[in-house]
């Protein structure tokens, strides 16, 4: 789950990392006062997005009259999708230097990885790719964490100046919030030195792991959740995970492996998947909300249901599909894929209570939903 | 690591629903299940085997070599730091939704201390003829049969799956690692495939990966070290960018993590790439000639 700057600055801060001062503002009325509060001011458009300052949702403000008006261009806009709702006031700070910190979750050491770069304000994949020199990480090992003093081992002959202490501390109080906050990614960008030598954030990007949503309760409440489609909304109220795609052709499968194959498989015929809908784990049981909201899809013409049961039992998916298509009596062709766990239980309930006997692959099962979405008889 | 019939298994949370469930399942086939664990259920006695409060009670009971863990996500780390502190050789860890923070607390201590790990997220492990340890339908003879296949996959549906067509096709299976879903595990694909690579009796690698990270892109490197064939299919060439596709580590960002870039790594290994798991049947035959 990401969060807006204005949600992650005051975690950082309470780790013990400077931010400017600032307020936020759902009205061009509320930025003008807050400027009249703080003085010379930056009005930032808050969106859970990068790339804000060359869309236009940046901008610097002398008086509250010019914080009012940037705020009246700026609430209303969309940035990369996303509509702006609010700003966020903030002191204008006198800047020496900027620099890029990071601490974020690195599959391939199965560890936190800390990155710092002397070249702030910059994408750090750039970086990375033109002067990566100017670019140091270090792996951590979470149970010892990552003190003040790693900090500043990672950051010395940097050239840092009389601030190195300031930001290895800041560095250190980084890795601090992204430890106490369950984050993936934590990252300022800029890091900022003042010209009186302070050291500052002057943006933050958190992402939370949204498994270790439900030990953060305190703070989880002010994160973004992901903008949904009506259908994906409803998916996730039920516990499902479901994602719109554009095709005709329903996919209804357990596991993600499998559920992704499915979409490939119908791709490989031809066909277009209309979604991603997955049931497996410990969702294996709510085939029939899943089936319900499959079908309540206009878009869809043909389905295809594919379950190979490991962990989710296929006579428990293929019941709960039975009591959806009983209850909703689709018109549309359903095909069929049944193996694994539970097979032979599930093979017999198809054929008792519908009638329907499973084809022998997902290719076949598949292939027939491709065509009979593409008004093909069979 | 690939679990063995003389391995001793201790199941964690052997007394929930799915833990007695698998359990039986696990000791029909042949597991050597030798106790469990349940803090508020220590020294009673089920599924016929001892139940110890925690795993280092179990290792001073009677000892075991691997852990098999049926534990609510919140509680893994707690009981993974257990079984590595008690000394086991191995974990499965099957439980999903785990935080990652704590997947990366015991992946650390499991470093330090040797202890390999499959999973989390995953659906276990099988050695035809031998045991099981997880959730696998081992005991379907359309599935697994005892043959000379290595097997390994990210998802256990889709392992389940390629698992299906290899039977299919006549062969059989010399053991299946499902390695997980989640973007940090213990064994990776590079290891699982290395590991097939020296099983006895195995003369050829199916291995099932996914769109995101890279560890297919690494196993590829293991692989044109390999004297035994490789066939590969890779799941997502039709999910959408950027988009986690259930699995957490299932997520292309630009083409990193591609389906493209996955599949062109493996082709320049000399792995064969299929379009469709039913492929792998007579990809198998044009690779072993028979």
């Amino acid at each position: 789950m990401n969060f807006e700057e204005h949600a992650a600055k005051p975690l950082l801060a309470r780790h013990g990392v400077a931010v400017p001062r600032g307020e936020l503002a759902k009205t061009p009325e509320e930025a003008a006062g807050a400027a009249a509060r703080i003085g010379a001011v930056v009005v930032k458009a808050q969106v859970p997005a990068g790339k804000r300052g060359k869309a236009g949702g940046i901008k610097l403000a002398a008086t509250p009259e010019e914080a009012r008006s940037h705020a009246a261009a700026i609430i209303g806009m969309e940035i990369a999708g996303h509509k702006v709702v609010k700003v966020l006031v903030e002191e204008q700070l006198p800047i020496e230097r900027e620099l890029y910190a990071a601490v974020l979750t690195d599959p391939p050491s199965k560890g936190p990885l800390v990155m710092f770069s002397t070249e702030g304000g910059m994408d750090i994949e750039e970086v990375a790719a033109t002067a990566p020199g100017k670019l140091r990480s270090q792996t951590v090992d979470i149970r010892r964490g990552f003190s003040t003093a790693a900090a500043r081992e990672l950051v010395q002959d940097l050239e840092l100046g009389a601030a190195e202490g300031r930001i290895a501390g800041a560095l250190a109080g980084l890795y601090a919030a992204y430890a106490a906050f369950d984050a993936e990614l934590m990252e300022i960008n800029p890091l900022i030195v003042t010209r009186d030598g302070r050291v500052v954030a002057l943006d933050c990007k958190f992402v939370m792991d949204d498994c270790g949503i439900v030990r953060q309760p305190e703070v989880a409440p002010f994160g973004t959740p992901d903008e949904l489609t009506g259908l994906e909304a409803r998916a996730k109220a039920a516990g499902l995970k479901y994602i719109d795609l554009d095709g005709d052709v329903a996919v209804l499968a357990n596991g993600a492996g499998l559920t992704m194959t499915t979409m490939d498989v119908v791709r490989h015929h031809g066909g277009r998947p209309a979604n991603f809908l997955e049931i497996g784990g410990e969702s294996y049981t709510q085939a029939k909300p899943a089936l319900e909201l499959l079908l309540s899809n206009p878009r869809i013409k043909s389905l295809v249901v594919n379950f190979c049961g490991a962990f989710a039992r296929t006579d428990v998916m293929t019941q709960g599909v039975i009591e959806a298509i009983e209850a909703l009596k689709p018109k549309l062709p359903i095909f069929f894929s049944v193996h694994g766990t539970g097979d032979e239980e599930a093979i017999r309930l198809l054929k008792e209570r519908l009638g329907v006997t499973p084809l022998p692959t997902m290719d076949d099962a598949s292939k027939a939903a491709v065509e009979a979405a593409m008004g093909k008889a069979r | 690591m690939i679990v063995r019939g003389s391995d001793r298994v201790l199941v964690m949370g052997i007394t929930g629903k799915q833990g007695t469930f698998w359990t039986e399942r696990m000791q029909a086939y042949g597991t050597q299940v030798v106790g469990g664990t349940n803090p508020s259920k220590a020294g009673t006695t089920h599924c016929g085997v001892p139940v110890y409060a925690t795993a280092r009670h179990a290792m001073k009971g009677g000892g075991f070599e691997v852990a098999v863990l049926f534990i609510p996500p919140l509680m893994v780390k707690e009981a993974a730091m257990d079984a590595i502190d008690a000394g086991a050789k191995g974990l499965v860890v099957l439980t999903e939704h785990i935080p990652v923070q704590d997947v990366m607390y015991f992946m650390a201590a499991a470093k330090e201390r040797g202890t390999r790990i499959i999973g989390p997220n995953t659906a276990g492990c099988v050695t035809p003829g031998e045991c099981f340890a997880g959730f696998m339908p081992a005991f379907n003879e359309r599935i697994f049969r005892e043959g000379s296949i290595g097997v390994m996959s990210r998802s256990g549906s889709l392992g389940v799956l390629l698992c299906l067509n290899v039977v299919q096709a006549g062969y059989g299976e010399s053991a299946f690692i499902g390695i997980g879903g989640d973007p940090i595990i213990g064994a990776t694909t590079r290891d699982a495939l290395t590991d097939l690579d020296h099983f006895p009796g195995t003369e050829a690698v199916v291995m099932v990966g996914e769109i995101g990270g890279s560890m297919e892109e690494e196993a590829a490197e293991y692989a044109k070290t390999m004297n035994k064939p490789v066939i590969a299919f890779i799941a997502g060439g039709a999910s959408p960018q950027g988009k986690k596709m259930g699995h957490a580590g299932a997520i292309v960002m630009g083409n990193k993590g591609s389906y493209a870039s996955k599949r062109s790594a493996l082709e320049a290994a000399g792995v064969t790439v299929l379009d469709t798991p039913s492929g792998v049947g007579a990809a198998l035959k044009a690779r072993l000639g028979r």
